[in-house]
């Protein structure tokens, strides 16, 4: 059993803020398009999209930083799609979601097969995103090794969940959005303006999915593979109920998934476990999501009942 | 000799009564059909646009969609055996839909169901087909159950939203199965698959040489049953209660725990049939992740048939057009197959938001029905 206490080093706490990454990512979306009172199940197809977006930009210009822009831009725009037919046209959120995740799956596929001749995935060499250390974490024995060197996406995702939490906390705007989200017909009569107000968190809301598909393909693995998003999406929305719709939940139960992930990857290349099967292992995270949805009962409470907003 | 002409009139009475209900129905469905309809044209004017964008013409990536779809009785038997599945996943969608839960892991529960017919399927040799195929069957239907009995519980118990916890547990059958049939159910070969099933649990070809099985019977059957069960049935009485008003079908005295645990456990048991159908039928072993989206197939084919068992066949067959016809445009014009899925849910997309349908129309001037 040395072995099994090998894998618990400083890499494997490397690994699960990598892991965590696209989770808090899609996690923090998610935030945003909920406490607005739009049920986001489409992260999942953002995300994809984005991975996808990401790598042929990154080929095309040659900059992966021009990828990741791409990237946000188009999870940007299924999130205007999944904001016109939810907060324009009143539609079901859940199938609205539902299809763009459907839509990912054939867009990206059919793309695919149209760039790269294969619709499993990308070819050639992709500009990706180099880690970069900082100075003086990095010289920090152990947390140095875990947090002290990453692609700037690890840094931008914290970056990102302070801000988000400050914007949704601790000023009038996030104020607008949370009474939104609670009580549409109020926010109304105070002058706010729902619709646009619901429009702009979709929109973030894509955006920060486009952004967990670029770190998928351009800041992890610098490749696009069909259906690489395997349930992300999914779990994001698990890691932001487990996180009571709060950007540091989020970020916190994120990085248990993140853990569950980089866990069950050394679990199979463990030597000892060999003779286990590969699967059992690749379906811990999902189990876990199913767990971890089932523990946080009476204890997660939606800041909406996400009704679409008509005006009278 | 009167009593004999007094039964006749009554019978005609009768039937005409029955057959003014059906064309009444039929009357006032059509303009409930028609956002159902222009949501189809929509998605394939788009899927043009795609095609046209990407260099292709869509003329002929169509043309050879139908021709391959239902050019010849090859065509039109495998468009009928890619539309078998997917009605029972549809039915499964449905009902739970009824229910106002949506469970969109009918994939998984798919698997398993197929898996379980396909255990039952490759054991018991010797026993009569009568008795060999009811069993699996119900294998398939059990296997099903149970798939969507966890997420069930685990809503009416623990408050787990069913849209994540399906769909994780769709992950969690995918590599549970392919576990199975990769270490102790493996057929020797390099193929991750089962042996075949013993003949006396194969459900018989009815079109050969296509591989549409009488699968579809069950198919069709399953849906009256589904629409009987919603609409006759204290069940179904309850179940459509809950989805309409959990908390005045509390006030009549409902269970919503009790209800919510049935109707997505039932919905587990018809997507499982479903799965057991493909592999008594189709395949006649359970091959690793055999269904190319079969779940999905079904929440869309739902949807598009206006959450109404009839509605769900006709529908159908436009989706399991989309996959037989796919494959044949591909072969001819080397078109993605993957512009089905982007049809798929292009339409899901429209279907959505019926306002956004009777908006377009207003705008182009089209006086429709109910607007």
């Amino acid at each position: 059993m040395v072995e099994l206490v090998e894998i618990i080093n400083v890499g494997l706490f490397a690994a699960t803020l990598r892991m965590a990454t696209p989770i808090a990512y899609g996690a923090l979306g998610g935030i945003f398009s909920e406490r607005a009172g739009v049920v986001n199940i489409g992260l999942e197809g953002m995300m994809l999209t984005g991975a996808f977006t990401g790598v042929v930009a990154s080929q095309r210009s040659g900059s992966a930083w021009f990828g990741v822009l791409a990237a946000i831009a188009v999870g940007g725009l299924l999130g205007l799609l999944h904001g016109v037919i939810t907060v324009r046209f009143a539609g079901n959120q859940i199938v609205s979601g539902t299809g763009i995740n459907i839509f990912a799956l054939g867009f990206t596929g059919y793309m695919s097969s149209a760039v790269w001749g294969s619709r499993g995935g990308s070819t050639g060499d992709v500009p990706g995103l180099s880690a970069i250390s900082i100075p003086l974490l990095k010289d920090i024995p152990i947390i140095g090794g875990i947090i002290g060197e990453h692609t700037p996406l690890v840094y931008l995702m914290i970056i990102i969940t302070v801000v988000s939490y400050i914007a949704l906390f601790k000023t009038p705007f996030g104020l607008r959005i949370r009474a939104v989200g609670e009580r549409p017909d109020a926010a109304d009569t105070a002058g706010i303006n729902v619709y646009k107000t619901k429009y702009l968190c979709v929109i973030i809301s894509g955006m920060l999915a486009g952004l967990a598909g670029a770190f998928l393909s351009l800041g992890h693995l610098n490749l696009f593979a069909w259906g690489m998003t395997d349930g992300r999406g999914f779990i994001a929305l698990a890691a932001m109920i487990f996180g009571k719709w709060m950007p540091f939940g989020a970020l916190g139960a994120s990085v248990m998934f993140g853990f569950a992930d980089a866990l069950q990857m050394r679990l199979q290349g463990l030597e000892e476990l060999r003779i286990l099967p590969p699967q059992i292992f690749i379906a811990i995270p999902y189990i876990l999501t199913v767990a971890v949805l089932a523990g946080v009962v009476g204890r997660a409470i939606p800041p909406s009942n996400y009704k679409p907003y008509v005006k009278e | 000799m009167a009593n004999l002409t007094e039964l006749k009139r009554k019978v005609s009475l009768k039937v005409g009564g029955l057959l003014r209900r059906l064309l009444r129905e039929l009357k006032a469905s059509v303009p409930k059909a028609v956002p159902q309809i222009i949501a189809i044209l929509l998605a394939f004017v788009v899927g043009a646009i795609t095609l046209l964008l990407t260099g292709y013409s869509p003329l002929e990536a169509y043309g050879a969609m139908l021709t391959g779809a239902f050019g010849d009785t090859f065509g039109i038997g495998q468009t009928f055996t890619q539309a078998t599945p997917i009605i029972f996943t549809a039915l499964a969608f449905l009902f739970a839909y009824k229910c106002g839960l949506f469970n969109i892991g009918a994939e998984g529960q798919f698997l398993i169901g197929a898996f379980t017919a396909a255990l039952v399927g490759i054991s018991f040799g010797g026993l009569p087909f009568f008795i060999h195929i009811p069993l699996a069957l119900i294998a398939g239907a059990l296997g099903g159950a149970a798939w969507g009995f966890i997420p069930a519980v685990l809503k009416a118990q623990r408050g787990a939203h069913e849209v994540i916890t399906t769909m994780m547990l769709s992950y969690v059958a995918l590599y549970l199965t392919s576990y199975m049939v990769n270490y102790p159910f493996k057929a020797p070969g390099m193929v991750a698959q089962t042996v075949l099933i013993f003949p006396s649990a194969e459900l018989p070809r009815i079109l050969q040489p296509t591989q549409l099985s009488a699968s579809i019977f069950l198919a069709v059957l399953l849906a009256v049953l589904t629409q009987y069960t919603l609409c006759r049935t204290t069940i179904g009485y309850e179940v459509r209660a809950i989805g309409l008003n959990p908390s005045a079908a509390e006030s009549g005295g409902i269970s919503i725990k009790k209800g919510m645990i049935m109707a997505l456990t039932i919905s587990g048991a018809i997507a499982g049939l479903g799965g057991a159908g493909e592999v008594l039928g189709t395949h006649r072993r359970f091959i690793e992740s055999f269904s190319p989206g079969y779940g999905w197939d079904g929440l869309a084919v739902a949807l598009v048939g206006g959450l109404h068992p009839v509605g769900i066949l006709l529908a159908s067959v436009l989706f399991g057009a989309l996959r037989s016809g796919g494959m044949t445009m591909t072969r001819v014009t080397h078109v993605p197959y993957d512009i089905g899925s982007i049809l798929q849910a292009l339409v899901i997309l429209f279907v959505a938001a019926p306002m956004l349908i009777r908006y377009l129309l207003k705008r182009g001037g089209i006086k429709w029905w109910n607007s």
